[in-house]
């Protein structure tokens, strides 16, 4: 019986930084949805005699997520060119950085503020770089009998940041990319959005015996479109890598595709890999050196709080699970709105205020497919909301009504429940008709209370509500219910 | 047409133009006649600009009329090498690859002309993307030397110093990777001036080997180089690689005497290869530059010997990188067909886009930057290049500027030189100086027997190009060679 096994992961994350122009030219570099080709100029499509220029916020961007991760920044970094031929890429090459990156070893804590010992993933390198175009085979549903090149992303700046191998689950490694978005868009550096290919991800992956300090051959695994593919691929790879050890079979050193569909790996095909990239400093740009105030504006700019002090500061200012903490610090801006709905109706009705972020506001977010920056209903309307259920000015049940006007609207719940008639009477006149009324029209119900069923009560209190069309308050309600009967 | 409007230096025509003596359009069509009568022999140039350069000098001569400054370069015709940008007009390089490529932008270089007042006359002819020392690797046509047809003009810039030799334009500029302008101002007795690494934006110059490319003026005095400097350096925030200085009055700096100057004679320069015309001639240029006040002082460079090797390993490097771009997928020569694999395509349009040296070089650097032998190529290239650079750091704390000559021959015969490494060695005076990111200058110093020019350059630190200039204005002064001789050609 040999020795169980365990899984070496290391990551390769790239991530868009959040620049408005591309890194070498002043073409925007958020044209996502824009008519193909229609943020491009000489520099971004490679024309004879165009030169890169270096975008200054892409330097302080790309420093600043050096330092939210922890890492060290060179003194001077060297742009390099890497070779190969592809029409995506229009000057054969592209920018990049190989021996002498912007930062290297920083790292980033998994499990911080659950049970066990947290587990710190090394971060390697940090490194900037240039996106490529886009490759277009189909024109709508038609498929192309050419292929069509989009040169809008080639040139956006992009972060490469490769992890130590030190990830050892699927678990860690959906884990670490989690909490390197977080990172990456607290701290300002990168949207993340998946979606809009803002964050890509490629795994290098090997299998070993448990606690030997060799490593396995390593695979490369590539066409991971969210973090969920990375884990369910990294799963597979355990599971195919030590199935072919167990049959005394060696691993193959090779990039291999996820197939999301099928929930498999495959070969990719070897034409499409063992390339030499030639890689060489690039002449045409300058070292980029790290100089003291450059590396002051960055660190000027890192958050006071990243996620996990955040995370912490809900569990304790806010009284929040440790469920809802994680859920409302995952995003930045999940969380600025959280913080901005509780400045607003204070911190007594945190958890008021979460639940209903969590509830209505989520599901309306993802039925419409939108950002949080999006919601058309703003973090101090949603906080007014909340007010006034605390008030007992609007009923629990109404105020999801209320809600969906405002999300139709973007009215103030204040104005909407008045105007729908949906405020809540805590007037006791007027409730007190509506009781007399109920009483008389149920004598059986009046009976059964006073023979001790305190459930026909309840029965009083429905017929109360239908009379007023929901808008008495039910606590009211059921208190002069039972002094007229008593 | 007024007779010997050819004649005039570039600083005369401008001091003239902009006084409204003389109209820029006059200038321009003797220029364009001259060009129409010589040039079918000669071949200097690809694309002569007729209508544009005619509708730019109209504009020089409105804003003279209009009391607008005309500038510094007003109604100057001024004749691009092929692989200076220029928006609007066929940019090829002298390579199929790019026959019929309009250029989308204009060269900054092109930019400060046009604001200067400079006319576009043409194009002239190269060799092929740069790479060459004979103008005969151009994919279209040879140039011819003006002092005799029946020799190159050098190269690559051959047509540019080809043009400037015949008063086919009085004014040209060049681009400089390993001497590409002070040798063929060397073969054609012309002034051509490389200037100090990062002084001149390369920002619209097609790239061969981008961390030795420079842009410089050909002319026929010193005092146009200077002034035609004058406009186009400075820093552009186009070019990462621009020095972050303003540009000078490099007429203004030319002048001025020269006494007390210490000039080196590296000795190294001065080995085998070296025709005893040229040495010859070398002696006489100290005599000249002593009279003006000048001493020697014998330096050494001790890895010179190293630089062809070290150049031919960096700049191909750099090439390879360079020319990938032209895959036939966005403009210039595309072919392959429908069909083909992507593969076949590049294959196919690259195969049929490039001449055989643009190929061998393409090969080289390649090579020198594979896996397994980046090491023993590319890096060890580049020690050797730092090696260059420190020799000369110390070369010029014992001296100002340094006296070499340019090539160790003089013009040689179309198709002479066949074996490409025979080729390269004409370079081997001129490739030290881009090596070390120096300014350097060719200038007319005597004739040889034959009656062909001899080439005297003088090399100065980055930055220097003043005092390099003022050395260089003091020898033409006191020996001045535009008086004394002429090319065959241009007595036409």
């Amino acid at each position: 019986m040999s020795a169980p096994l365990e899984l070496v992961i290391g990551l390769e994350v790239h991530a868009e930084l959040a620049t408005a122009s591309k890194l070498f030219c002043p073409c925007s570099a958020s044209s996502f949805g824009e008519p193909p080709n229609s943020a491009i100029c000489p520099v971004c499509t490679g024309q004879p005699g165009a030169l890169p220029v270096l975008n200054a916020r892409a330097v302080e961007l790309a420093f600043l997520g050096a330092l939210a991760l922890g890492c060290r920044l060179r003194e001077r970094s060297i742009f390099a060119r890497k070779n190969y031929f592809y029409p995506d890429l229009p000057k054969g090459y592209q920018i990049s950085q190989y021996e002498d990156p912007v930062a290297e070893r920083g790292g980033l804590e998994l499990g911080a503020g659950t049970a066990g010992a947290p587990r710190r993933i090394g971060i390697r390198r940090v490194h900037m770089e240039e996106d490529a175009g886009k490759l277009l085979h189909e024109e709508g549903s038609r498929e192309l009998d050419c292929s069509l090149v989009d040169f809008n992303r080639s040139g956006v700046p992009l972060v490469e940041i490769v992890s130590e191998a030190d990830i050892r689950s699927p678990e860690e490694a959906y884990e670490y990319l989690v909490r390197l978005k977080s990172i990456l868009q607290y701290a300002g550096v990168s949207h993340c959005d998946m979606e809009k290919g803002e964050m890509r991800c490629d795994a290098n992956v090997s299998v070993r015996a448990t606690g030997s300090q060799a490593l396995g051959t390593r695979v490369e695994i590539k066409n991971l479109n969210s973090f969920k593919a990375v884990r369910e691929a990294l799963a597979y790879e355990f599971v195919r890598q030590s199935g072919l050890l167990a049959e005394g079979r060696a691993v193959v050193q090779e990039t291999r595709l996820w197939k999301a569909e099928r929930g498999v790996t495959e070969p990719m095909r070897s034409k499409e890999e063992a390339h030499d990239y030639r890689y060489f400093p690039e002449p045409d740009l300058v070292a980029l050196a790290a100089s003291p105030s450059l590396v002051e504006k960055a660190r000027s700019e890192l958050p006071k709080m990243m996620p996990q002090e955040r995370r912490l500061h809900f569990l304790t200012q806010y009284g929040l699970s440790e469920y809802d903490a994680g859920v409302l610090t995952a995003e930045k801006a999940t969380a600025d709105y959280f913080e901005d709905v509780v400045d607003a109706c204070g911190a007594p009705l945190a958890k008021q205020a979460a639940n209903w972020m969590q509830s209505e506001l989520f599901a309306r977010l993802n039925a419409e497919k939108r950002a949080i920056g999006e919601a058309p209903v703003s973090p101090a309307a949603l906080a007014e909301l909340v007010g006034l259920i605390a008030k007992g000015a609007v009923s629990g049940r109404l105020a999801k009504e209320v809600f969906a006007r405002m999300w139709e609207t973007r009215e103030t719940p204040g104005v909407l429940a008045e105007s729908l008639g949906l405020l809540q009477v805590s007037d006791s006149r007027a409730v007190a008709q509506w009781v007399e009324e109920a009483l008389a029209e149920n004598p059986k119900a009046v009976a059964d209370v006073k023979a001790g069923k305190e459930r026909a009560v309840g029965a009083l209190v429905g017929a109360v509500m239908r009379k007023s069309k929901g808008k008495a308050n039910p606590d009211l309600a059921n208190r002069l219910i039972k002094e007229k009967i008593r | 047409m007024t007779p010997g409007l050819d004649r005039l230096t570039a600083a005369d025509i401008a001091r003239r133009v902009s006084r409204g003596e003389l109209r820029a359009e006059e200038v321009v069509q003797a220029f364009l006649l001259r060009i129409s009568r010589l040039d079918s022999k000669l071949r200097a140039f690809l694309r002569p600009l007729d209508d544009e350069a005619l509708e730019q000098a109209r504009e020089v001569d409105r804003a003279v009329a209009s009391g607008r400054r005309p500038g510094r370069l007003a109604g100057v015709p001024v004749a691009l090498k092929d692989n200076i940008c220029v928006r609007g007009v066929e940019t090829t390089c002298a390579s199929k690859m790019l026959r019929g490529h309009r250029a989308a932008f204009d060269a900054t270089v092109v930019e400060r002309l046009r604001s200067e007042g400079a006319v576009l006359i043409g194009k002239t002819n190269m060799d092929e993307f740069a790479m060459g020392s004979s103008t005969e690797n151009s994919a279209f046509f040879a140039t011819r030397n003006p002092w005799d047809m029946s020799r190159v003009p050098g190269g690559s810039s051959g047509g540019s110093a080809a043009a400037v030799a015949a008063r086919l334009s009085p004014l040209a500029l060049g681009s400089d990777t390993g001497g590409s302008i002070r040798q063929p101002a060397a073969f054609c007795g012309v002034v051509g001036l490389k200037p100090g690494y990062g002084t001149v934006s390369r920002y619209g110059l097609i790239a061969y080997a981008s961390s030795l490319d420079q842009i410089g003026p050909l002319a026929r005095t010193v005092e146009d180089a200077a002034v035609a400097l004058s406009v186009i350096a400075g820093h552009d925030p186009k070019d990462s690689t621009s020095a972050m200085t303003a540009s000078k009055d490099y007429a203004a700096e030319s002048c001025g005497d020269i006494r007390g100057l210490r000039v080196g004679v590296p000795r190294e320069y001065f080995s085998e290869g070296l025709s005893a015309e040229i040495l010859q001639a070398m002696q006489s240029a100290k005599a000249v530059l002593r009279e003006a006040g000048a001493s020697f002082v014998d330096v050494s460079l001790p890895h010179t010997r190293y630089a062809l090797s070290a150049y031919y390993i960096l700049a191909p490097s750099e090439a390879s990188a360079n020319l990938a771009r032209f895959d036939g997928m966005r403009y210039g020569l595309s072919a392959g067909g429908a069909l083909a694999s992507l593969s076949e395509r590049y294959e196919a349009s690259r195969g049929l886009g490039f001449g055989a040296e643009v190929k061998r070089r393409i090969m080289l650097g390649t090579y020198s930057l594979s896996s397994g032998y980046y090491d023993a190529y590319y890096r060890k290239a580049q020690k050797v290049r730092t090696l260059i650079r420190r020799d000369f750091e110390e070369a010029f704390s014992k001296a100002d500027l340094l006296l070499t000559p340019t090539t160790p021959t003089t013009s040689f015969r179309l198709g002479e030189k066949s074996d490409p490494l025979q080729m390269y060695l004409s370079d081997v005076y001129t490739i030290p100086c881009n090596m070390a990111g120096l300014a350097g200058i060719s200038l007319p110093c005597a004739l040889s027997a034959q009656g062909l020019p001899i080439g005297a350059q003088i090399l100065a630190a980055p930055g220097d190009e003043g005092r390099l200039l003022r050395a260089a204005a003091r020898f033409e002064e006191l020996r001045p060679f535009a008086p004394w001789s002429e090319p065959q050609e241009a007595r036409a």
